[in-house]
């Protein structure tokens, strides 16, 4: 016999007259992203008249649609088999892991000693602890590409800065509290910044303009600056 | 051969419908803040509704025609002028080579929109020809248009209509009145707010504060409270999202949103209202009407009918295009 699946837990509200939310919990979680991915690929895959479009999060997907070709009520119907049959499945999806070279501290991360000396141990503790799990991407927002990953060490953890930085470079590596995450494009900010990366997440020339998804798995890899300048110089080149 | 911008004015972009398809990996829509009046503009000169258009902001800019055009002017009134004549708005305008247009006082709305017969020959980023300033792609350079920056037209200008003297019924289009009323449907965190918040979120007025711009609106009115403070994980805003920050303000999202936030959405506009907000400006008031999502939805398939019968009838009036 097949196991019922458990997908009386989920929640469906509008988010105005053209967008309807699926909600798949209230904590953030793999599993629950797992189930945010399952299903991204299906809209990615199947779509319906009246899509636009989606938007993946912590434990929602939000679906943008036009009401004057699909109405609500038929949508939210759509919705729930289409629930019901992803949850059956219970399918794996492959998990896509991309290695983000970071030059750490000096110029490119200013604020690797003040993430240091606050957890009272080296720079050097500090890359090694960052560079030892994989994170997983929850959702991309906030800017171009910026991921929400999940994953980071507590011993690493330090408040936001106290004024934001004007101006911080594309590809910063920052924390800010529990979080890690990197800078798609130059923007304001009031992370500590403990290094940079030469990988561009945001290209809007790219066939895939951003790098990272939604699922994804991210590994930071130490490199020098003579790395740095070369991988920069190489990408420039291009 | 094209226009040729003389002076900019406040913010002057290159806007469409916007950049759909890309928010779930951050990227905004973009787009016309008044996409109705960018859509009609681009009707009444016998375009399809997905050209690039101009969009002006309150204090307009000078504009230089380099050679003879089509175009329509739409949207909030900012005293459009030919040569120093006052035109008409909601209509199709022939001009010709040489001609200056200015903008003057703002006698009604913010925000005016340019089509021009063909749209303008830009290239498409993502889809789009909107403008996203801060990353910088899009529309025209990435960028607002600045002095000197020419714009070239996809087309030349067609032959003069035998009827050209016409313009756009009003029912169309609705003006702004002085005392704005929003209609809004309930948003996702509307229950966790206190019940002296909702009352007072249907009974008293909110001013538009100064932060106003192609993001969002700061809006300024009584404090609105939780009824228990209540983390809430970002997720998924949209044009109209009204979410209320921690000290209480109401924040009414617009097209230049960011896609995810993590303030509790207390309301969310109707889309067939998106017009009118997007002509309010600093300092005008406005009030809140609660509606069903039954209600918003019949409101806008409407609107939509009533853009299709437009249509339908351009085509008598633009034979050489249909």
């Amino acid at each position: 016999m097949k196991k019922k699946p458990n997908t009386d837990s989920f929640q469906y509200y509008p988010l105005g007259d053209s967008a309807i939310v699926i909600q798949l919990g209230d904590q953030i979680s793999p599993v629950i992203n797992k189930k945010v991915r399952a299903i991204a690929a299906w809209l990615d895959e199947y779509s319906f008249e009246g899509f636009i479009e989606y938007v993946p999060a912590f434990t929602t997907v939000t679906v943008y649609y036009e009401p004057w070709i699909i109405s609500y009520a038929k949508l939210l119907e759509l919705l729930r088999e289409m629930l019901n049959e992803l949850m059956e499945q219970e399918e794996i999806h492959a998990e896509n892991t991309i290695e983000i070279p970071v030059c750490y501290g000096g110029a490119y991360g200013p604020d690797l000693g003040f993430v240091a000396s606050h957890n009272k141990m080296s720079p050097a503790e500090v890359i090694a602890i960052h560079t030892s799990v994989d994170y997983l991407v929850y959702m991309i927002g906030f800017a171009p590409g910026f991921p929400y990953l999940g994953g980071m060490n507590e011993l690493i953890s330090a408040p936001r800065k106290d004024s934001p930085r004007a101006k911080i470079p594309a590809g910063s590596v920052g924390i800010a509290g529990q979080q890690t995450g990197i800078y798609p494009i130059e923007t304001p900010g009031g992370w500590q910044i403990i290094g940079q990366s030469p990988v561009q997440l945001f290209e809007v020339s790219r066939e895939v303009p951003a790098l990272l998804k939604s699922g994804d798995q991210v590994r930071f890899v130490a490199i020098s600056e003579t790395e740095f300048k070369k991988m920069r110089r190489t990408k420039d080149g291009n | 051969m094209g226009i040729k911008i003389l002076k900019p004015g406040l913010l002057t972009s290159i806007q469409d419908a916007g950049r759909y398809g890309y928010r779930k990996d951050g990227i905004i829509l973009s787009g016309a803040m008044d996409a109705r009046a960018w859509k009609l503009g681009n009707l009444l000169v016998g375009n399809t509704e997905m050209e690039a258009g101009i969009e002006c902001t309150l204090s307009g800019p000078v504009i230089l025609f380099e050679e003879d055009q089509l175009i329509a002017i739409t949207g909030g009134d900012l005293s459009p002028e030919l040569d120093g004549i006052p035109v008409q708005m909601w209509r199709p305008l022939y001009v010709n080579k040489g001609a200056v247009l200015t903008f003057g006082q703002a006698l009604s709305g913010c925000r005016s929109y340019l089509c021009v017969y063909g749209g303008f020959d830009l290239p498409q980023v993502l889809g789009s020809y909107s403008t996203y300033l801060r990353a910088g792609f899009g529309g025209w350079e990435g960028r607002a248009l600045k002095t000197g920056d020419q714009i070239p037209f996809k087309s030349a200008a067609p032959a003069v209509p035998a009827h050209n003297n016409w313009s756009l019924s009003t029912q169309m289009y609705q003006q702004k009145s002085a005392d704005d009323v929003i209609r809004v449907i309930k948003g996702p965190e509307f229950e966790r707010f206190s019940e002296k918040s909702i009352a007072a979120l249907f009974t008293e007025k909110f001013k538009i504060s100064k932060e106003a711009d192609r993001m969002g609106y700061r809006l300024e009115g009584p404090g609105l409270k939780l009824r228990k403070k209540e983390e809430m994980l970002s997720a998924a805003v949209s044009f109209g999202t009204i979410q209320v920050t921690a000290e209480g303000n109401p924040i009414v999202l617009m097209a230049d949103h960011q896609t995810t936030g993590g303030y509790p959405r207390i309301l969310q506009v109707a889309s067939v209202d998106f017009a009118k907000l997007a002509q309010l400006q600093s300092g005008d008031l406005l009030s809140f009407e609660l509606i069903t999502l039954a209600e918003a939805t019949t409101l806008l398939i409407a609107a939509e009918q009533k853009l299709k019968q437009l249509k339908q009838t351009l085509t008598f009036k633009y034979p050489f295009h249909a």
